[in-house]
């Protein structure tokens, strides 16, 4: 919301000035003023001591005229290869929620599975399914997508829409939002209705993880997000729910691009999904070189885990970039994360720090990477990750 | 400080500095450890226009002098000092051409110079001409439309690596010193061959070589200035280079000393960072003053020579004299300042240090920069009669 | 090929800090860049000019001081630089700003737009697909490799969670690039030089045939209700030991936490 300045209040100390990134603030009079180049980016609230920068709400009210006539809340239910991916029956789950609070229906939307996948949702929660199963779907290509999602939501007008934060929900859910000219929320961790609008409350990680924000789009409809995998709960499974499929027709949709050919699994027994994986074995620059990430490799094997990367170690060419954790890699939370020979640079953290539970192997008790563990094992971890090892298998093979 | 610098030299000295940090920082401790040629850097300096700084603008340069050169070479030059030899000597083998070359030669050779294209070497030392170059042996015997070479040059800067070659040889061996010539020679003419690379104790990311001519014929028009010109040519070539090395100087010790005060402010002993210690405080404030000294120096040497002074000889050797010492000082004190830590290759001072040392040996010892200064002072004190 | 890439001018959030009382970010004192994968954009962009030849356009929407940005990317080689700028462009979300985008490139005119996968301030990965939709173009997204490009269509491979898809699209298209496409060069002096002198072209609102209600803050549907800092993890846990004590016990507490 636009900020002002309570002339009034203002002691003109001039504290709001020096805090202002884009130099958007003067002194007329012995009082702040706020310019033309203000970004909103709320620097100065915090900066005043005499609070006299105040929001205004203004513009809350644009376009609320038919908000009431949409309802129900909309899972897109995300496929690759014709297989529902897992992100779809977390959501299922978050949205029931949702859809019990608002005291409205929860529909997923279904594109290029097989019916009998459309029943599995119904089974996870979802009243009404939207089902298409046209071969325009078989690869992934954002405009049909997109086209036919917008349709059924002009039609059917439902108030809130997720899909999952993944490579396929971040890709086509903006040109979505884009076609109905509504508000969309990138990555969200948390979803909660506000109890006195009814509005969403979108909670997303910006500037790298080091700050959270609350988002809200009061004024259309519907109110869209992308949900970052492995944070929301799956309900539960119900073999007896009943549900309604409806057949959708992808008749004359548009598509400009063309999927000439799918490479999967790259790195053969690597498993490179870091963003679905529960266990994460991540490696940095203390492995040394490509021979340390065999050895993660087999750690990750034996617990069931993905292998992850720092930057460091990508840019040492050790490990290609689809394993790369960070600000300028994946974004992971799994419920273990094991850190080896990582020293923890903020661009790091940012990428693993909501991980439930962080173990950190380094041989420098002053790494980072040890503020935000749950366990720390100081020492060489050539030392500790064989013992490991060893030790996981002797649990194994003795039970 | 404000030196002073043009807009453009700002520009010269943030993108060496651009090029220093990003690039040749993350590699410098690899390159020194395997002793590896910078090539991917070389590209880099060539496709950010660093290679045709001094070059006149009709062949592709930028018209830049010697002040620009020291700029870069400075910044190069506190991040890695094999890099920036390499570098420097880059035009070290280019003024002979710039200096001396006729309209066709520097047509032909100068654009693939200024463009990075192709690296220069200089061929002046020899196994019994160091310090003394009149010991030259390497002859250039004319026949017919060339000159055939016989000879080996030792210890020699982008030997092997460089595709242009600048040479002095003996075309008349009775003459002596005024007997001596300086060619441009192509790597791959027939009779041209290299010595193994060197192993050296510092600048190891430099490649060292000698150059072997055993019946190397070179076409008559690769003579630069006329017979008789060699020693003018080297003379003349190293007046112009020399302040280059002293901006080498001020560039090891500033990012010797930058590095001493970062862990200086960081490393605790006795409850306190020792930056806190006024021993420590005076080792700085000696380095920093120091530092500052001899860049005021090559900066106003450069800045002399550009201005088309003639006689810049006493000038260019005091600036490399005072520079590299200086050098030899501030990373000596900057390794004693962090210590134990100092001294491991973990930090990088150890090997400013080692790098340092060739400073005061190469392009001329110190010690015969002191006699050059004499020589020019007995030299004044008699016209000033 | 006329080639638009669409940068962003962002704190360097290596350096941004959080003051933990007040819940906001420290910025005062953080230089600003040119978003990370924006390089990467500009580098695949310059690289496609000097195979296909034609123009290499950098847009970015901001304040002012954004003109820094646009003379950063000239410095490396880019022709030109629009600066979409006024007060009425201010507190734009990703709807607002893919529409003002849009506005800019149509007035450019483009065969190829190449954005950033996604801007490290506010990591939404939106924009760039949004501006094809204002466009009615095809997209593709989190590009690694340029197989083919022009004329008519453009070969790439798509990085996707599970590997890799190979896309062709028609032209005009909009790609979004990862970091694994290419190494960004360095700026050339010759580029710098243009980049000082160049006249970067300021268009506001009007000039890009758009009304303030549809810009900035009001023509965004999204609002931030508020800021918080994320609760700080509690501290570590020390395991007691030798290496082979601390490893056992850290099996026990992990499994414990049914973290195996």
């Amino acid at each position: 919301m636009p900020l002002k300045v309570d002339k009034n209040v203002c002691s003109g100390c001039g504290a709001c000035i020096t805090v202002c990134p884009y130099d958007a603030i003067k002194m007329e009079g012995g009082k702040a003023v706020i310019g033309e180049y203000c970004q909103l980016c709320q620097s100065c609230l915090s900066a005043c001591a005499e609070g006299a920068i105040k929001e205004i709400a203004e513009g809350c009210e644009k376009g609320q005229a038919d908000l009431s006539s949409y309802k129900g809340v909309w899972v897109f239910a995300e496929q690759r290869g014709g297989k529902v991916a897992p992100v779809a029956f977390e959501l299922l789950g978050e949205g029931g929620k949702l859809a019990r609070q608002r005291g409205v229906d929860l529909s997923a939307v279904l594109f290029g599975a097989a019916r009998e996948d459309a029943l599995e949702l119904i089974r996870w929660g979802a009243d009404k399914v939207y089902f298409c199963g046209d071969g325009i779907f078989k690869n992934f290509e954002d405009e049909p997508n997109a086209r036919l999602l917008a349709s059924l939501i002009n039609e059917h007008r439902p108030e809130i829409v997720l899909a999952g934060a993944t490579a396929i929900g971040r890709s086509f859910l903006p040109r979505v939002a884009a076609r109905l000219k509504t508000g969309l929320t990138a990555d969200c961790t948390a979803l909660e209705i506000e109890p006195e609008t009814g509005n969403l409350i979108q909670t997303r990680p910006a500037y790298g993880g080091n700050i959270m924000a609350s988002i809200l789009s009061p004024g259309t409809r519907p109110q869209m997000a992308t949900v970052r995998p492995k944070v929301m709960k799956r309900g539960k499974r119900d073999d007896s729910r009943q549900g309604e499929i409806i057949e959708v027709s992808a008749g004359g949709l548009k598509c400009r691009t063309k999927v000439l050919a799918s490479i999967r699994d790259e790195e053969g027994q690597m498993k490179v999904n870091l963003q679905e994986a529960d266990v994460i074995v991540s490696g940095g620059r203390g492995l040394k070189g490509k021979e340390g990430f065999q050895m993660l490799s087999e750690l990750a094997g034996l617990i069931g885990g993905a292998v992850g990367a720092s930057r460091a170690a990508v840019d040492e060419g050790w490990i290609p970039y689809c394993h790369q954790v960070g600000q300028t890699g994946k974004t992971v939370a799994p419920k273990l994360y094991i850190a080896c020979g990582i020293s923890g640079a903020v661009q790091h953290l940012v990428g693993m720090q909501s991980s439930d539970v962080i173990v950190a192997i380094n041989k420098n008790p002053e790494a980072p990477i040890f503020c935000v563990a749950t366990y720390g094992i100081v020492g060489d971890l050539n030392e500790v990750v064989p013992l490991l090892i060893k030790k996981l298998k002797e649990r194994k093979n003795g039970r | 400080m404000d030196y002073f610098l043009s807009e453009e030299q700002v520009m010269i000295k943030e993108l060496a500095r651009q090029i220093a940090v990003e690039k040749v920082v993350p590699v410098r401790q690899e390159l020194d450890e395997k002793e590896e040629f910078p090539w991917d850097i070389m590209r880099v300096l060539a496709s950010s226009d660093l290679f045709g700084l001094f070059i006149p603008e009709e062949f592709g340069g930028f018209g830049k002098g010697s002040f620009e050169l020291a700029i870069a070479v400075e910044e190069l030059s506190a991040a890695c000092l094999g890099v920036s030899t390499t570098y420097a000597a880059n035009a070290l083998g280019t003024y002979p051409i710039l200096l001396f070359g006729t309209p066709e030669q520097k047509k032909r050779y100068l654009p693939d110079i200024a463009a990075g294209r192709k690296l220069v070497a200089f061929g002046l030392t020899e196994a019994n001409a160091g310090s003394d170059a009149g010991g030259i042996q390497t002859t250039a015997r004319p026949e017919g439309d060339h000159y055939v070479l016989n000879g080996t040059k030792q210890w020699i800067t982008n030997g092997g690596e460089a595709e242009i070659y600048t040479v002095i040889a003996l075309t008349d061996k009775a003459k002596g010193a005024r007997g001596a010539s300086a060619f441009i020679v192509e790597k791959g003419a027939a009779g041209f061959s290299f010595g193994k690379k060197e192993k050296k104790m510092g600048i190891r990311a430099s490649a060292t070589r000698e150059l072997v001519f055993e019946d190397c014929r070179i076409p008559r028009e690769n003579i630069l200035g006329r017979e008789g010109m060699g020693f003018i040519v080297a003379m003349k070539t190293l007046d112009s280079s020399r302040v280059g090395v002293g901006a080498q100087g001020v560039g090891v010790a500033q990012g010797a000393f930058d590095e001493a005060v970062k862990f200086a402010r960081s490393r605790v002993q006795f409850g306190h960072p020792i930056i806190g210690f006024q021993a420590i405080q005076h080792m700085l404030a000696d380095m920093a003053t120091d530092i500052e000294a001899a860049r005021a120096l090559v900066y106003q040497t450069a800045r002399f020579i550009d201005s088309g002074a003639k006689d810049v000889t006493k000038a260019s050797a005091m600036a490399k004299l005072f520079a590299t010492d200086m050098a030899m000082r501030v990373t000596t004190n900057a390794l004693q300042v962090m210590g134990g830590s100092g001294y491991m290759r973990e930090y990088p001072v150890e090997k400013m240090m080692r790098d340092a040392k060739i400073l005061q040996i190469y392009e001329g010892t110190n010690q015969i920069q002191r006699n050059v200064i004499a020589q020019n002072l007995i030299k004044e004190a008699a016209k000033a009669k | 090929m006329r080639i638009v890439v669409c940068i962003k001018q962002v704190p360097d959030t290596a350096e941004v800090k959080i003051n933990r009382e007040t819940g906001t970010l420290v910025r005062e004192g953080v230089p600003s860049i040119i978003n990370p994968y924006d390089m990467h954009a500009i580098e695949a962009a310059l690289a496609l000019r000097e195979s296909l030849s034609g123009k290499v356009t950098a847009i970015t929407m901001g304040p002012p001081q954004a003109e820094a940005a646009l003379r950063e990317a000239i410095s490396m080689g880019v022709d030109d630089g629009l600066l979409v700028t006024g007060r009425e462009f201010a507190g734009a979300d990703t709807l607002a700003t893919s529409r003002a985008l849009s506005g800019a490139i149509k007035a450019a005119g483009a065969d190829l737009i190449i954005c950033g996968k996604q801007a490290i301030d506010g990591d939404t990965a939106q924009v760039g697909p949004e501006v094809a939709e204002f466009l009615d173009i095809p997209h593709v997204s989190y590009v690694r490799k340029i197989v083919e490009a022009g004329p008519g269509s453009i070969k790439v491979e798509r990085l996707m969670d599970e590997g890799v898809d190979v896309v062709q699209a028609e032209l005009p298209a909009l790609i979004t690039v990862v970091r694994e496409l290419n190494t960004p060069r360095l700026p050339s002096l010759k580029g710098k030089m243009n980049a000082k002198k160049a006249e970067i072209k300021k268009l506001s609102a009007s000039e890009i045939g758009l009304t303030p209600e549809v810009v900035g803050f009001n023509g965004s549907p999204t609002q931030v209700k508020k800021i918080f800092t994320p609760e700080p993890r509690c501290g570590r846990r020390v395991l007691e030991g030798g290496i082979e004590g601390q490893v056992e016990a850290l099996i026990k507490e992990l499994m414990e936490k049914k973290c195996l």
